[in-house]
């Protein structure tokens, strides 16, 4: 099994299911003769033509109208979306259009659409390239959004996102790319949208998360066991539709749950994962639902000290996990 | 006693300075139970630098202390609990579940809420609001299996029941002696649990059997007690105290473990020489009017000031005035650009016993003799008697290195880095100088400089010991100390 950075293992995902299926293409800005401003569509232009990766012009919401349109005959489009907080131009298209086709034509059309987007920050990106937009969509049905934290789950859960018949979201973290490096198999898999994955066993906390904080709960949960105090934390991987029984088990094995992301707290996923909780769980817990989120400011600032304090890191998880143990 | 009106307040190890991460706790001044003022010393700590003493930013009682003499602790972890509002002191203080059992008693009969003091002292001394707070997990676990949660230990914060608790006391059995004093015929049994729950309860009922469901609940708690705080869930490593150890094997060789300050020295030498390509220069001062100058003031400055009127105070001064006329002597090498600081502080080596340390007389160019001769008494006391702060110890620009007072007249000073030289000052001996052709007998002294010849080169450092020089010889017994 080859090591992968976690971008390799999205491009892999790419380039196995464009040489599989033919009705898979990219578009996106500068995704061809670049590839890719991360280098996450490097080579595949080379290999397919310029027929199946498009370069196009700057302008998002054609990225995903042209995506929408590509699927309607048939197409399996993958739309990049350089930065997630380039998307905003293309919500209409992705919240009126693509999330209710299956709906509006009472079942007859599907929209079988991918858009990537990387999120997150802690890259000196600042305003504009550190946001983490999972809430705009959260919520719309009829999408579908993934947020994997591993590079093992990037390139599954890209391939079954790929083949599935309904528009996803694939919310790739930009400081997991090279960060992240692990076993990725050659072969052919795929991680089930939808299904949450236990990455931990303890008796003490439960940590939920997705995407980059899980490794550092990950690191953090490795330093309390010094301590005595074992964590039992759950990757979300598809944040919508949530796996409520995976999260409902998860918060049973001990009372005490605190969950985490890097998108700001008021209105996140945590929100509803909370409301999930104290819906089924009230009887089960020991201690108030915590959650540890990004600060309720309008932007991630670009100097480093203000970025530190925004960005979630294993202290912060180390602290409040030890805090919520301690309760 | 009212134990529900003190708190345990968490003391964690403040950041001493910018770049510390963690200090090793040397010697704990307070012990549990022990009374503490608002910022009076509780440990000693050992840095990398210094020794310091950590102030108590509680006024209370000294509860739990968790950590050892020697342990390294990071900075912001927890090192001891202090119970403020003292009341409960005897419990929190007291380790060995039988002492508060031993103790209340006494104290019991002039409050008739004092039987909560049971399930207080079954807990191991927790104190707090959150005891009689349970989470629904716990009230739907008492329920399954017929427990009443106030006779179970609780560990969480401020003594709450957690879920845990619960079901680790389920493990150990917990349930049938639950049931067993949930039966009302046996009369001591439900005691603490009832009396801790039913405030309006007369006093009577609390004080019908004492003792026994004190001792009941005592050995119970010691029983099935893993730990008494979250914290205590396993037990820390002990680090290796500093001490020497006699070597066994072959007798021959005996190991010293390396301290904080050692290390600290070890690594700083290394990088000072690896990084910084040293020059040396040495140059020969006449002291002999400087000596008289002491002389003539060192018997009333004592009696005036009370401290020693030492020859280092002259010295700094000479240096800091040339340093004033050769600023660049006051400089970082920062790859790009030289730093000229402008405040010029004076590092002053001071050896101990184990070690050298380089406390700092800041804004040195604006003491006089005088103010540079009791600062460095005090520097030089303070370094002895190990009570330096981390502060002492910062921003000094440049160093000098009295190397005379251990007899040396030549040597050859290892930069204190970052700076850009080091002066050291040598043995004043008498020798038989020439002076305008006929021979004198001086108190003459070496002044030996090192320099980081990326700064500065041999014009410059030349003419700069030789402003020191002129300096020094330009003592009179007119010279005001003031």
């Amino acid at each position: 099994m080859p090591m992968m950075e976690y971008i390799a293992a999205i491009r892999l995902a790419m380039k196995e299911e464009m040489e599989n299926d033919p009705s898979v293409f990219i578009l996106g800005e500068d995704v061809g003769v670049k590839g890719g401003v991360f280098t996450t569509t490097k080579g595949l232009q080379e290999q397919f033509g310029e027929d199946r990766v498009i370069d196009t012009p700057l302008a998002e919401s054609a990225i995903a109208g042209v995506a929408i349109g590509a699927a309607m005959v048939g197409m399996k489009p993958i739309a990049e979306m350089q930065y997630s907080d380039f998307m905003l131009p293309a919500t209409n298209q992705i919240i009126s259009e693509a999330a209710k086709i299956r709906y509006r034509s009472n079942n007859d059309w599907d929209c079988p659409i991918v858009v990537r987007a990387p999120i997150g920050g802690g890259i000196f990106g600042g305003l504009y390239h550190s946001q983490c937009p999972e809430s705009i969509f959260f919520g719309t049905p009829g999408l579908k959004i993934i947020a994997p934290y591993s590079a093992y789950d990037a390139k599954g859960l890209l391939k079954a996102a790929i083949r599935d018949p309904d528009p996803v979201l694939f919310f790739e973290n930009k400081k997991c790319y090279k960060l992240i490096k692990e076993d990725v198999p050659d072969d052919d898999y795929i991680v089930p949208i939808g299904k949450a994955n236990l990455l931990r066993e303890g008796d003490d906390i439960t940590v939920i998360s997705y995407s980059l904080p899980l490794h550092f709960a990950m690191q953090a949960a490795e330093e309390l066991e010094q301590e005595g105090i074992t964590s039992h934390i759950l990757d979300l991987r598809t944040i919508q539709p949530l796996d409520r029984e995976a999260i409902i088990e998860a918060v049973r094995r001990t009372g005490k749950v605190l969950i985490v992301h890097e998108d700001n707290k008021t209105g996140g996923v945590g929100a509803e994962v909370a409301a999930i909780i104290a819906e089924e769980c009230l009887y089960d817990l020991d201690a108030p639902i915590r959650r540890l989120c990004g600060p309720d400011t309008p932007a991630m600032p670009i100097n480093p000290p203000q970025e530190k304090f925004f960005m979630l890191s294993k202290d912060k998880l180390l602290t409040a996990m030890r805090e919520l143990a301690l309760y | 006693m009212s134990t529900t009106n003190s708190v345990q307040k968490n003391i964690t190890m403040p950041q001493l300075a910018e770049s510390l991460v963690s200090a090793t706790i040397s010697k704990w001044l307070k012990r549990p139970g022990d009374t503490v003022d608002l910022y009076e010393p509780i440990c000693e700590v050992i840095t990398d630098k210094v020794n310091a003493e950590i102030p108590s930013t509680e006024e209370g009682v000294m509860g739990e202390l968790l950590a050892d003499e020697g342990q390294e602790i990071a900075v912001g972890e927890i090192i001891c609990r202090i119970v403020t509002e003292g009341e409960a002191s005897e419990e929190a203080s007291a380790p060995a579940p039988s002492a508060p059992a031993a103790q209340s008693p006494a104290v019991r009969p002039a409050s008739p809420t004092g039987a909560s003091a049971a399930p207080q002292a079954a807990s191991g001394g927790e104190a707090g609001g959150m005891r009689a707070r349970y989470s629904p997990a716990v009230q739907a676990l008492a329920a399954q299996h017929g427990l009443d949660p106030a006779v179970i230990p609780g560990s969480g914060m401020g003594g709450r029941v957690t879920r845990k608790d619960v079901l680790r006391h389920l493990e150990h059995g917990g349930a049938s002696q639950a049931a067993a004093s949930a039966a009302p015929t046996a009369p001591s049994a439900p005691q603490p649990a009832a009396a801790s729950f039913a405030a309006p309860q007369p006093a009577a009922a609390s004080f019908a059997a004492p003792q026994p469901p004190m001792f009941a609940s005592s050995s119970l708690s010691s029983q099935n007690e893993v730990r008494h705080s979250g914290l205590h869930l396993s037990e820390n490593p002990k680090l290796p105290k500093i001490e020497i150890e006699e070597g066994g094997r072959g007798a021959n060789e005996t190991y010293i473990d390396i301290t904080p300050i050692r290390n600290t020295i070890a690594s700083r030498m290394r990088q000072s020489v690896t990084e910084i390509p040293h020059g040396w220069m040495m140059i020969e001062v006449d002291m002999t009017n400087l000596v008289k100058l002491r002389n003539k003031h060192k018997d009333e400055f004592k009696r005036n000031e009370g401290v020693n009127l030492t020859y280092p105070a002259f010295v700094i001064k000479a240096v800091v005035n040339a340093i004033k006329d050769y600023p660049i002597m006051n400089s970082v090498w920062a790859v790009d650009k030289i730093i000229v600081k402008r405040d010029i502080n004076i590092s002053l080596a001071v050896g101990t016993e184990d070690s050298v340390l380089t406390p700092v007389i800041k804004k040195a160019d604006q003491k006089n003799i005088a103010g540079l001769a009791m600062e460095i008494d005090d520097l030089a006391r303070r370094t002895r008697e190990r009570t330096l702060k981390i502060d002492d110890m910062q921003g000094g620009t440049f160093t000098v290195n009295n190397t005379g007072s251990f007899g040396s007249i030549l040597s050859q000073p290892i930069i204190n880095y970052p700076q850009a030289a080091q002066l050291t000052f040598e043995s004043i001996v008498k020798r038989p100088v020439v002076i305008n052709d006929m021979v004198g007998v001086r108190s003459m002294a070496n002044f030996c400089l090192s320099l980081d010849h990326r700064i500065l080169d041999g014009l410059i450092c030349g003419r700069f010991l030789q402003r020191v020089k002129e300096n020094l010889e330009s003592y009179s017994p007119d010279t005001k100390l003031y």
